[in-house]
Formats: C-alpha cells, sequence, structure tokens
C-alpha cells in the first residue's frame, strides 16, 4: 500500500516538474530579454516554433500541453499573436478542453488578425444549429465575442435565430451578444432594439436580467420598451440571479421616476427646506406622511414594485440590498424608507471595499434624513484598526447624526478620536467636533473650551486644526471670547502650520479692537519674520497690518509702511499684488479716489460666518449606489434620475392584454360540474402556493354554462375599457361600471342568473379584503398571499370565488349583503377570470397568454423549454368506479378532469364523485390500503366525513401512472366497510398539452424521427373531415394540445407525457380519398403505439 | 461593465490580466500605483479609482489586488461583489487564493474568468455550476490526466446553469444523507475604557456543509426537502439568506425551507441587535502607562472569563498595535507566548485556553524612545477567542425535517462563538 503511493507521488513530482519548467524558463528569458534583446527574440522564436509543432501534431496532449502554455502566455500579457494560424486551426478540436482554450485564444486575437479568424466562424455557425442548447449557446458566445467587423451580418442573424430560441439558456446567451454587436457596430441600434424588445417580452427569469443590461446598454432612453413588462419584471424579480436583479432594480428606479407622481408630495418641499433645522424629530415627519397620505395614493403599480423588492434586502449579495437601499430610497414613501437602514448596517460587517462604498451612501443619507440611522449610532463607532478611509466616512456620518440627545456621547467618543495616532483622522475628528458646534448651538462652548484645551496639544497638525476649527466658530459668536483670541495670539510662536498661523492673524485682525494691547505687538514680531512666512501667511500678515493702521494708525503706521515694503518686493506677484492695493487703499495721497474714504468699511466688514457643511452635501444629486455618486462626478454612461413627473402619465399603457384568446378557449370549455367542497383547497394553497392550483382547478370545474357566458361578456367588455388594475381610482367610474356589470348579468342569465348574482356578490365580497389590504401596504408582506402582484390579488380571489360559490347555498342571505361598491370588481375579475395563482407552473383554464407568462415567469420550474398550456376540452365520459350494488349504496364515478399539476407535476388529477344511494348516513369515506405498481404514487382526497342520503359529493385525487396504463387498486373505505376498486387511465389522459409554434414542432419532429416514430393509414369517416371536427374529436380522445398549422390538411397536436415530460406529437394528414396518415412522434414508443391505437377509431368511426 | 481584470501582487507585478472586451493597456495601472503609493498603507488604497478613460475598481485579498477597469457607469458595489465571489472561487478551487496558486493554476484561472463573465456581465458564479464546467484540481485528477490525456474540463454540461436553481447540481445522490451545520457567531464589540461596552454587536452565520440527497425528480418539484426549525428565531434582528432559501416561508412562519446545494455554503447570516444584551465572554484588565520624561512605561494586562456556561474559552490572541514611539517591549506572560515587531510595533500575545483557576497575564516593561514625547493615547486591543458548542446568542437549530424520504436525516450541529472585531479601549 505504501509503496502504491509513493509510486502515485513520485509520478505527480515529474508531472509538475515537466510544467513548472517552462515558466520557469520564460521569467529567464524576460531577464535575458533585458540584458540582449536580440538574443532574446532569437529564443523567443523558437520557443514559438516549439510551440507551432505541438499543435500541429496528432496528438491531444500534446496540443493542450502547447495550448495551456499559450494561455499562460495570455495571462502575463504577452503577445502570442504570430501562434494565430496554427491555434486557429484547432477550432474544430474533438477535445473539449482544447476547444475552450482555443476559444479563449481567438476572443484575445482575432480582432488582430481579421482575415485569419474568419476561418474559424463556419465552426461556429454549423455549432449554432447544434441541437445540445448549451453547445448553441457557446458557439454564440464565441462569435459575438470575436470583434470583427465583417462578421456583423452574420452576427446579427445569429443574434436574431438565437433570440427566438427554445432554450432560455440560448436567449440569455443572445441577450448578451446584443451589447457585444452594439459596441461593435453602433450602426446596427435599430435592429437590436427590436430583439430587445422581443426579448423583453420573455418570461424566463435566465433571460430577464440580460436583456435588461443590453436595454440598458443600448437603449436606456427608450422606456416606452419597459411598459408592458414593468409588472412582470417586478414579479419575475425575486426568481432572477442575482447580478440581474441589481441590473433590473437600477433600471426599474428610473422607469419608476418617470412614470409615477412622486410620494413625497409636498412634504418634499417642506423637508429639504427643514434641513437646518435638525430638532425634526421622527413622530413629526410621520404625522407630515399621514397627512400627504389623505391626498396621496399611490399608484398600484408603484406600490407593486416596492413590495417584491423589499424581500431582496435579505440577499447576501451586498449589490443587490444596496440596489434596493436606493431603490426604496428614491421612490419609496419617507416613512418607508427607513426599513432599509437595517440591512445597510449588516453590509458593514462585511469587508473594507463593501464598508466604503456602503457608509458612502450611508453619509449621503443621513444628511438628509438623519432618522434613518440614528438608532444605529454605535454601528458607526470608530476602531482603531479601521483604514482610514473608513474612520472617515463613520466620522462624517456621526456627525451627521449628530443632536442634542446624543451630542454628549458623541463628543466622548471624539475625545477618544482626537488622541488617535492616525493624526489625519485626528485632524478630521476636531473638525467634526467644529461641525457639531455650530450645528448644536447648546453645545458651542463645550466644543470651544474642549477645542482650546487641544492647543495645548503637543502634535502640530492637531493644534493646526483646532486653530482653524475654532477660528471659524469664533466668527460665528466673536462678541465674549477675548480671552481665546489673547490665548491664541500667545500660540503664534509656536505653531509653524501655515494655515494654523495664517488664521490666527486673520483672526487678531479681524477682532483687532476686542485685543487692541495685542494686535500691535503680534504686528511686530510677524514683521519680523515676515520674509521667512509662508505666502499664505504673509497675505494675512498684510491684512493685519492694513487693518491695525485703519483703526489704531497712531502706534502702527510705521510698521505697516514697514510691512508694505517688504510686500513690493515679495518674489510672489500675489504678494506684490496684493500690497500695491493695500497701499491704494488705505495711505491717503492725491490719486487714490473715492474708495479710501470707506477703506475701513472694506476691511472690517461684519464678515457672514462660515458654513460648516458636510463634503456629502453635494453629492446627493447623483443616484445613490452608482459610480458617479462614488466619485462625485459624472461617470461615463451615467443616466439621470429623472424628477417625479407632475401629472402621472398614462398608467393603462402598463396593461398587459388579456382579451385575445380568452373567446377562443371559452367556447370549447367542457361540460360544467357540480361544485365540490374545496376548503381544504384554500387552507394548502395558503402555506404552498405550488400546491394552490388546485383552487384553480376546481374553479374552472365549478364555471357553469353561464359563467363561460360571463366570460364571453367580461373579455368584450375588456376594450371598452375596465382598466383592469385601476380599480382605487374614481367612485364615479366604478358606479357606473357597477350599472353596467348588472345590466349585463341581466341580459346574460337565462337559467341561472340566481346562482349568479350571489356569486357575484360573493367575489365582490372577497375582493373588498383582499384590495383593503393592498392599500395597507406595509401589512400586506405579512401574509404570503399578498407579497404578489396586483394580478395575482386578483387571482387570490379568483379563487375565493368558487369557495363563496359553494358556501352560498349555506347562506345566501348573508352574502347578498356585500358592499355594493366593490361590484365594480366584478368586471375586473371577469376579465381575468378564470385565474390562476401565479405559481401554478401549468397553468390551467382560459388565462389569457399574456398574464399566463406574468405570472409564470414566478414559477421555479419554468425552465421547461415547452410550457404545458391549458386543457382545450375535458371529456365528459365517466367512468365507473364502484357500483351501487357492489358498494353496499355506496356508488363511485371518476373521470379525468384533466388538470395538470394539482398535487404535484406529475400527477394525474382524477375526480371522483361520490354518490350515496342507500337512505343512511355514510360516514368517513377515505382511501384505504393501496396496491399499487412499483413507481407508482397516489395522493389521496381528503376523507370525506359524513354524505348525507342521495347526496353525492365530487373529490380530487392525483395518480402518478408513471406513464403507463397500468391499473391503480385501492381500497375505498367507509365508516365500517372497504371495496376493492381500480382504475385505469386511457392513453389520452397521461399526457398534458403543451403550445409551440408549428416551427417548433417540426423542430421537434425532426429530433423524433426513426424509432420514435409510429404511423398508420385510416379511413377516414366524410363528416370527420373538417377542421373542427378532427380537432374536437382529437382531443376529446386525448389531452393534447392543438398547434396552429399552416396548411389546411395537415393537423398538429403536441403534448407531453405527466411524468416523465416526454413530448408526444401527433400529426393527421388527410390524404386524398378520404384516408389520412397518423403520425405520432415520441420517445416513449409504448404510449405511442397505445395511442395510435386509440386514435385510430376516432376518426374513423362516423 | 467589467472590461479587464489585472491581478498585481504586493509588490507592484502584473501577473495576470484577462480582458473581457477589446484589450486595455497594462499602463492603465499606472493610476493605480501612483493611488497606491499615496495611500502608503495597502489598506488604504481607495476601492474606486478614476483615470482619464476608464474607472479602476479593486479589492483587496491575501495580499492580491483584484483591479478591475471600467468604462461607465456601474453599481460599484456590483464589481466588488463580483471580484469577491471570483476571489472565493479561486480559494474553493485551489484551497487558498494567493499568487502561487494561481500562477500554478493559470490555465483553470483562465477557464473560471472565462466563465464567470460573458462581456462583463456575470454569467455562472455558483461554484455548483463551475465545478461542473472546470473540475477543480486535484492530486489524483492530475495523475490520470496526465496518463489518460483527458481534462480537467467537464464533459458532462451543466444542467444547473438552465434552471432557476443554479446552486444545485442535478442528479446528486448520496447513500447516506447528512447535513451538518455549523453556527457561527461572532461578536463585534468595542469596550471602553470605563469597562462599559459601547455596543456589541454578534454577527453570525451560520454555515452548512452537507452531504445531501435530493433525487432529480424532488428538485424539479416545489416540495422543498428541508425544513430547519429554529429555536428563539425573534432573536435575529436581521438576517440575510442563501438564495435557495424561500422567503416566505420564514416571513410566516420562521422556518428555513430549502433545497440545499451540494457542498458547504453560507445559509444564513444574521444580526442579533443590541438591544438583546448578550454577556461579553471575556474582560480584561489592563494598567498601561508611559512615564512623562522618563523612557519607560508599565504593561500589564490579565484576561479572565466570564460566565459563559460552563464553556472554555480557547484561542485567545491579542494583538497590540504600539505607539510609534515603543521601541522594545520586556515582558513576561504567565501563559502562552508573546512576540512584539519593533518594525510594525505590533505586539502580539497567544494567550491559548483560559483556566479560570490561573488568569493568564502579561506584564513588564516598555522602553520608549528616549527624547521622544509620551504617547498621549494608550492603544487599543484586539482580542480573539473561540468558544465551542456555544452560541452565544441562545439561538439552536431545533429540528431538521426533510421531505420526499422516510427516514430521518443525519443531523449534525456545531456551535461556535467568535469574537469577531473585538476591541477594548485602554
Amino acid at each position: 500500500m505504501i509503496e502504491v503511493s509513493c509510486t502515485i507521488k513520485s509520478a505527480l513530482k515529474g508531472q509538475n516538474f515537466e510544467v513548472t519548467l517552462k515558466p520557469h524558463l520564460t521569467v529567464e528569458e524576460k531577464r535575458l530579454a533585458a540584458a540582449d534583446p536580440y538574443e532574446y527574440m532569437e529564443q523567443y522564436f523558437t520557443l514559438n516554433e516549439d510551440l507551432k509543432q505541438m499543435l500541429e501534431s496528432s496528438k491531444d496532449s500534446a496540443k493542450l500541453d502547447a495550448m495551456k502554455r499559450i494561455v499562460g502566455m495570455i495571462a502575463k500579457g504577452k503577445n502570442a499573436s504570430e501562434l494565430f494560424p496554427a491555434v486557429v486551426k484547432n477550432v474544430a478540436s474533438k477535445n473539449i478542453e482544447i476547444k475552450k482554450l482555443v476559444y479563449v485564444y481567438l476572443m484575445r486575437y482575432a480582432e488582430e488578425q481579421q482575415d485569419l479568424a474568419l476561418l474559424s466562424i463556419s465552426t461556429f455557425q454549423r455549432a449554432l444549429k447544434d441541437p445540445n442548447q448549451l453547445i448553441r449557446a457557446s458557439a454564440l458566445r464565441v462569435l459575438s465575442s470575436i470583434r470583427v467587423p465583417i462578421i456583423v451580418p452574420i452576427m446579427m442573424l445569429a443574434i436574431k435565430e438565437a433570440s427566438s430560441d427554445l432554450s432560455p439558456y440560448v436567449r440569455k446567451n443572445a441577450a448578451h451578444a446584443i451589447q457585444k454587436l452594439y459596441s461593435l457596430d453602433p450602426e446596427q441600434k435599430e435592429m437590436l432594439i427590436e430583439v430587445i424588445e422581443k426579448l423583453l417580452k420573455d418570461r424566463s427569469t435566465l433571460v430577464a436580467g440580460s436583456v435588461v443590461m443590453a436595454f440598458e446598454e443600448v437603449c436606456p432612453d427608450r422606456i416606452d420598451l419597459i411598459h408592458k413588462n414593468y409588472r412582470k419584471l417586478c414579479n419575475l424579480l425575486v426568481d432572477v440571479e442575482e447580478w440581474g436583479q441589481v441590473v433590473i432594480i437600477h433600471m426599474l428606479t428610473r422607469y419608476a421616476r418617470t412614470q409615477f407622481v412622486s410620494p413625497w408630495k409636498d412634504d418634499a418641499v417642506v423637508e429639504e427646506y427643514n434641513e437646518n433645522n435638525f430638532y425634526e424629530s421622527d413622530e413629526e415627519e410621520k404625522e407630515k406622511d399621514q397627512k400627504v397620505k389623505n391626498t396621496y395614493t399611490m399608484d398600484p403599480d408603484h406600490r407593486l414594485l416596492l413590495r417584491n423588492t423589499k424581500p431582496l434586502l435579505q440577499s447576501r449579495n451586498a449589490a443587490v440590498v444596496m440596489a434596493v437601499a436606493q431603490l426604496y430610497w428614491h421612490l419609496a414613501p419617507k416613512s418607508e424608507a427607513g426599513i432599509v437602514s437595517k440591512s445597510l448596517v449588516r453590509l458593514l460587517h462585511s469587508n473594507r471595499e463593501v464598508q466604503y462604498i456602503v457608509l458612502q451612501n450611508i453619509a449621503t443619507m443621513s444628511i438628509q434624513r438623519k432618522g434613518m440611522f440614528e438608532p444605529y449610532l454605535k454601528s458607526f463607532y470608530v476602531r482603531s484598526t479601521d483604514p482610514t478611509m473608513i474612520k472617515t466616512l463613520k466620522l462624517e456620518i456621526l456627525t451627521n447624526l449628530a443632536n442634542e440627545a446624543n451630542i454628549s456621547t458623541l463628543l466622548r467618543e471624539f475625545q477618544t478620536y482626537v488622541k488617535s495616532q492616525d493624526k489625519q483622522f485626528a485632524a478630521a475628528t476636531i473638525q467634526a467636533i467644529g461641525r457639531c458646534a455650530t450645528n448644536i448651538t447648546e453645545v458651542t462652548d463645550t466644543c470651544l473650551n474642549g477645542l482650546v484645551c487641544l492647543l495645548s496639544n503637543r502634535d502640530e497638525i492637531v493644534v493646526a486644526e483646532s486653530v482653524v476649527v475654532i477660528k471659524k466658530l469664533l466668527q460665528t459668536q466673536p462678541a465674549q471670547h477675548g480671552e481665546i483670541i489673547k490665548h491664541m495670539a500667545k500660540l503664534l510662536d509656536n505653531i509653524t502650520v501655515p494655515v494654523a498661523r495664517a488664521s490666527i492673524l486673520w483672526l487678531i485682525g479681524e477682532y483687532c479692537e476686542r485685543v487692541p494691547k495685542i494686535a500691535p505687538d503680534v504686528l511686530r514680531k510677524t514683521a519680523k519674520s515676515f520674509t521667512n512666512e509662508d505666502d499664505l501667511v504673509k497675505l494675512q500678515i498684510l491684512n493685519l497690518g492694513a487693518k491695525l493702521y485703519l483703526t489704531n494708525s497712531k502706534q502702527t503706521k510705521l510698521l505697516t509702511q514697514y510691512v508694505l515694503n517688504l510686500g513690493k518686493y515679495d518674489q510672489s506677484y500675489d504678494i506684490r499684488d496684493r500690497t500695491r492695493f493695500i497701499r491704494q487703499l488705505i495711505v491717503p495721497n492725491e490719486k487714490s479716489g473715492a474708495l479710501s474714504k470707506y477703506a475701513k468699511k472694506i476691511f472690517l466688514a461684519q464678515k457672514p460666518a462660515p458654513l460648516l457643511e458636510s463634503p456629502f452635501k453635494d453629492r446627493d444629486h447623483f443616484q445613490l449606489g452608482t459610480l458617479s455618486h462614488t466619485l462625485n462626478s459624472r461617470a461615463t454612461g451615467y443616466l439621470e434620475l429623472s424628477d417625479w413627473p407632475e401629472v402621472a402619465p398614462d398608467p393603462s399603457v402598463r396593461n398587459v392584454d388579456v382579451a385575445e384568446s380568452a373567446k377562443e378557449w371559452t367556447g370549447i370549455l367542457g361540460k360544467p360540474k357540480k361544485e365540490k367542497p374545496t376548503e381544504k383547497f384554500y387552507s394548502e394553497s395558503e402555506e404552498e402556493e405550488n400546491e394552490s392550483s388546485s383552487t384553480s382547478a376546481s374553479e374552472s370545474e365549478s364555471g357553469s354554462e353561464s359563467e363561460k357566458e360571463n366570460k364571453v361578456e367580461g373579455s368584450s367588455d375588456e376594450s371598452s375599457g375596465s382598466s383592469s388594475s385601476s380599480e382605487e381610482s374614481s367612485d364615479n367610474e366604478s358606479d357606473s361600471k357597477e350599472s353596467t356589470a348588472k345590466e349585463r348579468y341581466r341580459a346574460a342569465d337565462e337559467s341561472d342568473s340566481e346562482d349568479i348574482k350571489q356569486k357575484a356578490k360573493g367575489i365582490s365580497k372577497k375582493r373588498s379584503t383582499s384590495s383593503s389590504s393592498d392599500t395597507e401596504s406595509t401589512s400586506s408582506e405579512e401574509s404570503s398571499s399578498d407579497s404578489k402582484s396586483e394580478s395575482d390579488s386578483k387571482s387570490e380571489s379568483g379563487k375565493s370565488r368558487s369557495a363563496t360559490f359553494s358556501k352560498k347555498e349555506e347562506k345566501p342571505v348573508q352574502d347578498r349583503k356585500a358592499p355594493n361598491k366593490q361590484d365594480v370588481f366584478l368586471l375586473d375579475l371577469d376579465d381575468f377570470c378564470p385565474v390562476t395563482t401565479p405559481v401554478a407552473v401549468p397553468t390551467p383554464a382560459v388565462l389569457s397568454p399574456s398574464l399566463t407568462a406574468d405570472l409564470e415567469g414566478l414559477s421555479l420550474s419554468s425552465s421547461s423549454v415547452i410550457d404545458v398550456t391549458t386543457q382545450v376540452s375535458v371529456p365528459t365520459k365517466t367512468h365507473e368506479l364502484l357500483h351501487r350494488m357492489s358498494g353496499k349504496g355506496l356508488a363511485a364515478h371518476y373521470h379525468f378532469s384533466r388538470q395538470p399539476g394539482i398535487f404535484g407535476d406529475h400527477m394525474v388529477s382524477v375526480q371522483v364523485t361520490v354518490t350515496n344511494t342507500t337512505d343512511q348516513k355514510i360516514e368517513n369515506i377515505h382511501i384505504g390500503e393501496k396496491k399499487l405498481p412499483p413507481g407508482m404514487r397516489m395522493h389521496d382526497f381528503n376523507p370525506i366525513e359524513c354524505l348525507e342520503p342521495a347526496g353525492s359529493i365530487t373529490v380530487s385525487m392525483g395518480i402518478d401512472f408513471c406513464d403507463s396504463t397500468q391499473t391503480a387498486s385501492f381500497q375505498l373505505c367507509t365508516k365500517d366497510d372497504h371495496f376493492n376498486v381500480n382504475i385505469q387511465p386511457p392513453v389520452g389522459e397521461l399526457l398534458l398539452p403543451v403550445t409551440m409554434s408549428e416551427k417548433d414542432f417540426k423542430k421537434e419532429q425532426g429530433m423524433l424521427t426513426g424509432m420514435n416514430e409510429t404511423s398508420a393509414t385510416i379511413a377516414v369517416a366524410p363528416q370527420n373531415s373538417t377542421r373542427l371536427v378532427i380537432i374536437e374529436r382529437v382531443v376529446k380522445a386525448a389531452n393534447l394540445g392543438v398547434v396552429p398549422s399552416g396548411q389546411d390538411n395537415i393537423h398538429r397536436f403536441a403534448a407531453k407525457t405527466v411524468n416523465s415530460g416526454s413530448l408526444m406529437l401527433v400529426t393527421v394528414e388527410l390524404k386524398e380519398s378520404s384516408t389520412a396518415q397518423l403520425i405520432i412522434n415520441t420517445e416513449k414508443t409504448v404510449i405511442g403505439s397505445v395511442l395510435l391505437r386509440e386514435l385510430k377509431p376516432v376518426l374513423s368511426q362516423g | 461593465m467589467i472590461h479587464s481584470l489585472f491581478l498585481i501582487n504586493c509588490s507592484g507585478d502584473i501577473f495576470l490580466e484577462k480582458h473581457w472586451k477589446s484589450v486595455v493597456s497594462q499602463s492603465v495601472c499606472d493610476y493605480f500605483f501612483e493611488a497606491q503609493e499615496k495611500a502608503i498603507d495597502v489598506e488604504n488604497v481607495p476601492p474606486v479609482i478614476s483615470t482619464p478613460h476608464h474607472y479602476l475598481i479593486s479589492i483587496y485579498r491575501d495580499k492580491i489586488f483584484f483591479v478591475s477597469v471600467i468604462q461607465t457607469e456601474v453599481p460599484p458595489l456590483f464589481v466588488i461583489e463580483f471580484l469577491h465571489r471570483v476571489a472565493d472561487t479561486f480559494q474553493d478551487y485551489f484551497g487558498e487564493c494567493s499568487e502561487t496558486a494561481i500562477k500554478d493554476n493559470v490555465v483553470i484561472v483562465y477557464e473560471l474568468l472565462e466563465e464567470m463573465l460573458d462581456n462583463g456581465f456575470p454569467l455562472a458564479t455558483e461554484s455548483n455550476i463551475l465545478k461542473e464546467l472546470i473540475k477543480p484540481p486535484t492530486i489524483l485528477r492530475s495523475v490520470v490526466n496526465s496518463i489518460t490525456g483527458s481534462s480537467n474540463v467537464g464533459d458532462t454540461l451543466p444542467t444547473g446553469q438552465l434552471s432557476n436553481i443554479p446552486w444545485r447540481r442535478a442528479g446528486v445522490k448520496y447513500t447516506n444523507n447528512e447535513a451538518y451545520f455549523d453556527v457561527i457567531e461572532e461578536i463585534d464589540a468595542i469596550i471602553d475604557k470605563s469597562d462599559t461596552k459601547i455596543f456589541n454587536l454578534i454577527f453570525n452565520s451560520v454555515e452548512e456543509s452537507d452531504n445531501f440527497c435530493v433525487s432529480v425528480a424532488s428538485v424539479k418539484k416545489f416540495h422543498l426537502p428541508l425544513c430547519c426549525y429554529l429555536q428563539n428565531p425573534r432573536l435575529l434582528d436581521d438576517v440575510s439568506f442563501h438564495p435557495c432559501i424561500r422567503f416566505k416561508r420564514w416571513e410566516s412562519e420562521r422556518v428555513l425551507s430549502f433545497i440545499p446545494p451540494d457542498g458547504n455554503f453560507r445559509l444564513i447570516s444574521y444580526r442579533v441587535s443590541s438591544q438583546n444584551l448578550v454577556a461579553i465572554p471575556v474582560y480584561v484588565k489592563h494598567m498601561i502607562s508611559f512615564k512623562e520624561n522618563s523612557s519607560s512605561g508599565r504593561f500589564d494586562v490579565t484576561i479572565g472569563p466570564k460566565q459563559n456556561m460552563g464553556k472554555t474559552v480557547e484561542g485567545v490572541v491579542m494583538t497590540v498595535h504600539m505607539p510609534k514611539a515603543v521601541l522594545n517591549m520586556n515582558l513576561t506572560a504567565t501563559q502562552g507566548s508573546y512576540t512584539f515587531d519593533p518594525v510594525t510595533k505590533v505586539l502580539t500575545w497567544d494567550v491559548g485556553k483560559i483556566t479560570p483557576q490561573k488568569l493568564p497575564n502579561l506584564k513588564g516593561i516598555v522602553n520608549l524612545q528616549s527624547g521622544a514625547p509620551k504617547p498621549e493615547e494608550n492603544p487599543s486591543l484586539n482580542i480573539q477567542f473561540k468558544i465551542q458548542q456555544l452560541a452565544i446568542s441562545g439561538l439552536k437549530v431545533n429540528r431538521l425535517d426533510m421531505y420526499g424520504e422516510k427516514y430521518k436525516p443525519f443531523k449534525g450541529v456545531k456551535y461556535i462563538t467568535k469574537a469577531g472585531k473585538f476591541q477594548v479601549r485602554t
């Protein structure tokens, strides 16, 4: 054992040795190159020669080795371009690693060797057609990364093609390629925008981030492209990968600023105006907000955005958290923006760079709304080990947050900082103290005293900074500080820092009348050292002289003239200039004009106190979280955040078309079923959204004849303008709608008008609850159901509709009392109805495709390329499960409801109707022992507690048949009996219909030939030869989706098997003399042939 | 977005460059070097630097600068976060993110960078996907590769990339499903001179390393195979989650329900607010003084444990940045060993385990530069420690439920409390 491991080790060493040898050599060469370039070149070429040979060898390992060394060269930034011809040959290599490395090489050098690069193009073009999506994607990636202008048309074509690829991954890559092509050739902009428009409609979460990125880069101003996709993007956001989230959030922030009115309304003005008034408490702010709320109602779309971004504050990615924070900052009502602070503070536990950026943003935020971060004051305390830049930022924030309440603790904290070994930081602290002192008048004296103490500090920088700050402070209230000025005058002997000296001189000059004894003496001293002073100090000496000359000319006349003479011959022209100016102004002579009379006023004018401001003050005009904000200057490509519009643009542009297909489907909806107890589903749907499709299933189940009519009504109504989402609009409108709605119902109903009305009331009642919780804004997040989109809440009410429907028999009177105001929602509801919950993947019912698209994106399993559609027809045929004779009076029938995925993706749903034909109650009907073939699973229905005599009840259960027609046997039990029953599915029920275009159909069909194809020629009864009849019959026999067909004589149907999701493609091609070719393409050949057998009689029989 | 990436070591050599768009010359890094020179300390190099035509955003990790070149407006955190993700990936692949590791594996590094970014926009950053695309180097594999000529590039194409749950590989199956939770809590605190604690926040992360089976079918399904119940989750003031966690359930029930990725990952990070007063497990008695007019000072530090539920405090290390005027230190430690670096002026005292009977003490004389003024500030003490089997916030993993399988999974939970940024002012 030991020996073996030893050999491995030694083998390994050998290998390592070989590999590491080369880099060593190259380092050597580098040195050589410095010594003798010519010799080096020679060696270099021989080296490359060697590589070329390796590349041309027949062995993959040699090639790979060569490629690895070349990549090593590229990584070091060495030129390897002359190997291009040898490398490009290997682009079609079978070995994946070689291929990848060649790609790396190509992307790096293709630009320089355009002609040769063209050699590789055909390989990529071929790969673009590969059946494997990943190969298609990577081919597109490389093709678009080769920056060769000649291939622009090829790229354009490839992008167009890829943008309608079935695989979302390929489409994602297409979105990336858009940006690359755009940077290569901006001429293509128009065409690319078309592609972007198309991809924006894409509902895959994979694509969303990338296409928005492309949008931002190519056409950020085409905000109109977003309208229709706005809600979808909001809903998808949570499921998009983290990088995409950042981009989308930033884009939506800009979008929202152009589309909604300001939620800050008037208080925005007030707020800014009040900025100097730091004492505004939170309560006041809240009150203000409340006031505003009375007049302002937020656009539901605006709310939707805020609601859907909130969970992202919990992201692990700091960039996402920051993006949400800036969104709330720029878009949320001021009262709500506070929720981001907690998350931002959390980010401070991260590494230095993240801290830096986050602190910068907090600094800007804290200037405007200090209340947001006040509770976290202590999180900004500085550690001695923090880097200086972090320290300064923290200090900045602490200063911004200072108020009367916390100033004493803050000052104590500042005292620690002043003593810091990091003198730069200590100086910044002194400035911070100065700012606190001016901002909070209560502590000005304390601060001043503290600063004066610092004047005796040993460190010069600290002293200098204190002097400067004291100067500023004294300026604000000069009256009572003669002592301090005297003290500072004494300091002049010791301080050497120019700024500080200049400050002291200025102070003495400015208040020379308060210190009449000292001032001339100071001038005397400084005049002596004038020549050795810094320019800054010299100017102040001149100033001091001038001011003293004007106030106390008796003592200082000669001194001043001496100083002026010195200044006259100074090296700096600035000082010479100043000297001349002062002399003319103060020394009266005949030439001097009227100005000298006012000299005193000019020099000793009351000067306004400087405002000590935060250096972050001016950053707020940049969008937070951007590069421009960090740099405090416009970065290239920075997109200005526009101001809120005065009046919101038409919100209806964001409505998605829902009318189109509703009609089409309703016509062939299956026969109505009786309502059934569905309580269970609601409770379930609350906790497990994925299962909630069951509710919508029961929903369409209960769709009665009259409901269909409603739907037609609803959809025709759509155009007439129940602009679906603006339900919180005006009351008048709703009133009128209400009446029309009622009229319609009266007209529409013939038989069950009673039912509908009650139902309608029921809905509206539900509706009202859900909508009210909507307006509650923040609380709405609590309930899982509400945190979804607007349309979602509609679907929510859609769900509850069948609940009320089933309940209404018990208490119809109560339901009648539904508030009539909300009746208006009936219309909205019907527009969307029947609606499904967004998470249910295979979206059942007659939901319009666009809305489905919006909602479906939420689901995690939308990765399947082809989408399962709604069932087109529900077969009316019921099968007997238990005859009443053998069941001792208990009869059971079942039928396949064709509802996909109620209990799970792989379950076929079965509706079982249990009837009690006895004259006694039957209690506790449930499923007992199951005898299922291996692999098969079953989801029981909820036990029926009690069945009244002559009563019947319908329950649904799910069975996973594993794509086989094997029988599911189980026991149907009552309280005191059990009966063996079994269900055998017809093959047509093991399918779920899918929609696809004809093109896709053909493509898929092309991949399923040979073994996977079964066909038969059948005779077709003459009355069966029309399109409608064929579709009707086929769809009735098997759960297939209709594929639109270009030819009249060919009819195509598509479905996938419930369990394994394999495609099942059915083609009916009518031939002459009433025969037809029936072709089935599928991987599941067994099912295929069974299906063929079953479909045959369907068409041939009359 | 991200145009190019340069990796620069501490001595200023650019040892790797990668371009995702057209090539940017190395000379752009001169601006960076300039800033680096100005900053003196590496820690102080600004993360964002503006140059005439580009912007440089950099991070500093493990003695390497990752400098990315940007041309247009981009959220800086986006880039910073990504660069850290790159460094994490290197760490994950090579065990360390050092210059030598990167140089030795330059081809893998290049392949990784190629997959992680497309045209400057992140493509695959999830370690699970990357590992499917490019296999991490192992000793065995490199031997096998050299014999068989096979490669590090995975020949199966990653399917995870195509799904919405990119963190999970497809078809992972284990005979034994085991989930290990590491609850690591870090205490951030500044303890003031007067021994009043200024604030202490606990930052923690529950890291999970697991070996969990989920069949492909149940991944596709919505049923989540794992549910983790925490005791007193209300403690948590603020949390951030791995994307696999279902936020809805957390919101409504405070239950962590998720399909775990394969391998180690950070499940949640949370912060316990300072309102929940958490006892600090150690105390420090210190006496540091510098005498005026004499070139010496006294140094006396004792560390002791506070009540922490009978758990021992281990791995105690104290580091002190002494003032510049300090020339040398003559100390005696009753426990552990100390070192003083006269160049950087850093005193490190490795204490080890604290036994309450005999408290560790470090005492002695500080030699100051003669003639130099006495340092006005006493240095802060940075302390590290570790307590096994204790989550100081009181958080516990109560129960672990699994869906889709009948048997109970093996669950292991390990609690560790550590010092985060723990500083004692003197």
